[in-house]
């Protein structure tokens, strides 16, 4: 297709388009005019702008769904099954920590701590840290017609509702995956606790998410999963009740600066409030603390970052 | 301080006359390694409907002041307004009415050529089925219909380049900025974007566009700013930056050896009203002529009688290499 350079002096006359596949270059030019004088007047607001970063995040996991379900699955999936099935199967069980419980009763609550923080830090972090590597793609959004901080406050949001869903898998997977009369011994008899810390703890692992995703070294990203995760995993109560750490007082008082116990707790609370758990207040307190603490951090950090 | 004056004497309040308007604007980088002063009291007045240029080498600061009047870097000192809108106070009220094409492909990977000025639409307020038909819309004048399904990772670099322009004006912007859009871009689609370019700007588009290509803020701009470590230069458009920087043409002479200090004296450069400057570099000698027929030959004759050798020699007419040349003594680096 030609191509017309226009030179200085006729600058102002229209410029043959060489971008127009069939159509002709005046009529592409027409076209590209038009953008301009028959453009719709538009109308943002932050509610708007908002809902429309949250469908552009729905559309992009329902597009990625079976990566991030089979992603999501795997890790309770494979833990129902040896802890759940094998174990018990070969008679090297858990015993539920000799509370007489199955395990899989004591691991529910730990794992869908665990998904919350899969799910919800990192579900956060990850894209994050590639939004702002050197192309920073993170300037599309950026320039969205509202303040910064909502940006953050949205990407909490994404983070939290993945958080949530992961979490949810665990139900039918320790439900379905187990040996014969191993299965978990789940009785909620307060929803409203449930929707509570289920929410805090989404919220709390997004917003720990973004905080990480803001200050991390991409190049760096390995050590967190061996420094960050492992730990907090580990020693978020999630393979034990905190109960039963008495009898090592001083890791008892060391993993209370874990966030992960108090969501496991708070899940412990809800799901088998007559296994023993941490005093309700300190779970709340500690979820809702924690989130306001790591959710101003988070947006303060992510505000620095995106203007520099 | 260079300031760069509108076309029109009163300018009143930058909200009612200018599209672009900026006051010492400064940004200063703070690292372990000392300070980095990246632009050091920038004046512009551009108005509305102009095409605008920051023609300057890498580094010289055009991208950090793009970013603060696009409110994604923070100025550390003096004052910005974009379509009347201070960038620092309302960022949000700039960010409606400016459409950016950052020099970097930032397009949704995640999203298709469609969905991408779709959200982009919704972003700003528009209804689902209005982003759809404007998407569309945008799609088909920008050449883009065949690739409309296509993910923005599958995009040639010229189809991303004219894919972000289409995003970067799907809500009407007042000023449209352009970030060094034709950088790493083929001739042939260097020329189709500038196109694009001078129709949008028939269309009374106020552009402001930063670029380390000459030619291309000569054939698009009605003024430019000449930036170099984060000052402007000069500014004007093209005719007028010619004429303040002599209009010369440039000779300059490249030897093996070092330049005699008495050369330019022994060919009599000196005694010639044609010679506006003359700079010895080394082993380089530059001549600043308005007639400069016969000044090379001249020198590589005078030099050759000396015993240097002639390891090259150019002659550049007047353009903005040579203006650049002018104010800076430097040769122009891209």
């Amino acid at each position: 297709m030609a191509t017309t350079v226009s030179t200085r002096g006729d600058a102002r006359q229209p410029a043959n388009i060489g971008v127009g596949g069939g159509a002709s270059d005046a009529a592409v030019s027409a076209a590209i005019a038009a953008l301009i004088t028959d453009a719709p007047v538009p109308h943002p607001t932050l509610v708007k702008t908002f809902a429309a970063m949250m469908a552009r995040e729905f559309r992009v996991l329902g597009r990625n769904a079976p990566s991030t379900f089979i992603r999501a699955v795997m890790q309770p999936l494979l833990f129902a099954f040896v802890f759940a099935y094998v174990l018990p199967k070969i008679g090297s069980g858990f015993g539920g920590a000799g509370t007489g419980v199955s395990f899989s009763t004591i691991l529910v609550p730990g794992l869908m701590g665990s998904m919350f923080l899969m799910q919800g830090m990192f579900g956060t972090t990850m894209p994050l840290v590639m939004e702002f590597s050197w192309q920073r793609t993170i300037e599309d959004r950026a320039l969205a017609p509202v303040p910064i901080r909502v940006l953050a406050i949205q990407k909490i949001t994404a983070g939290a509702i993945q958080a949530v869903i992961g979490a949810a898998i665990v139900f039918p997977v320790v439900y379905w995956v187990h040996a014969p009369g191993q299965g978990p011994d789940i009785d909620v008899t307060n929803w409203f606790l449930l929707i509570v810390v289920m929410i805090f703890a989404a919220t709390l692992t997004a917003s720990m998410g973004l905080w990480l995703g803001t200050v991390i070294d991409p190049r760096k990203m390995q050590m967190v999963f061996a420094v960050i995760l492992l730990p907090l995993t580990m020693l978020g109560c999630v393979y034990y009740p905190w109960s039963a750490l008495h009898s090592i007082r001083w890791l008892q008082i060391v993993v209370l600066i874990n966030p992960m116990v108090y969501m496991t707790e708070g899940l412990r609370a809800a799901l088998t409030p007559t296994l023993g758990h941490m005093p309700l207040w300190a779970i709340l307190l500690a979820l809702v603390g924690g989130t306001a603490v790591f959710g101003a951090l988070a947006v303060r950090t992510f505000r620095h970052r995106v203007v520099n | 301080m260079t300031t760069v004056t509108a076309r029109t004497a009163d300018q009143g309040s930058p909200a009612v006359t200018s599209a672009i308007r900026t006051e010492g604007l400064r940004k200063t980088y703070k690292s372990s390694r000392g300070d980095v002063e990246a632009v050091r009291g920038i004046d512009l007045d551009v108005p509305k409907g102009e095409f605008f240029g920051l023609l300057g080498p890498n580094g010289a600061g055009k991208s950090t002041t793009i970013g603060m009047l696009t409110t994604l870097v923070q100025p550390t000192g003096g004052r910005a307004w974009v379509a009347g809108h201070d960038v620092v106070k309302n960022p949000v009220a700039v960010k409606r009415r400016i459409g950016v094409v950052t020099q970097n492909n930032t397009l949704d990977m995640q999203l298709t050529v469609q969905e991408n000025l779709e959200f982009r639409s919704r972003f700003f307020g528009l209804p689902l089925a209005a982003a759809s038909k404007r998407a569309v819309a945008l799609i088909d004048a920008f050449g883009l219909s065949d690739r409309r399904k296509a993910m923005a990772d599958q995009l040639s670099g010229g189809q991303a380049r004219r894919l972000m322009i289409a995003r970067a004006l799907v809500h009407q912007p007042d000023v449209l900025f352009l970030d060094e859009p034709t950088a790493g871009l083929d001739p042939q689609t260097r020329v189709n974007l500038w196109d694009i370019l001078k129709v949008l700007h028939d269309q009374g588009q106020t552009i402001l566009l930063t670029t380390h290509y000459m030619e291309e803020a000569e054939a698009l701009c009605d003024r430019i700013a000449v930036v170099d470590h984060g000052k402007v230069l000069a500014g004007g458009t093209v005719d007028e930056l010619k004429e303040q920087a002599g209009a010369a043409t440039v000779v300059t002479v490249r030897f093996e050896e070092a330049v005699p200090a008495d050369l330019a004296e022994r060919v009599g450069l000196s005694e010639r009203p044609d010679v506006t400057k003359v700079e010895t570099d080394g082993d380089q000698l530059r001549v600043f002529s308005t007639e400069p027929e016969g000044i090379l030959g001249d020198l590589i004759g005078v030099g050759a009688k000396d015993g240097l050798h002639v390891r090259d020699a150019t002659q550049q007419k007047p353009s903005l290499e040579t203006v650049f040349l002018a104010l800076t003594g430097r040769e122009y680096r891209e």
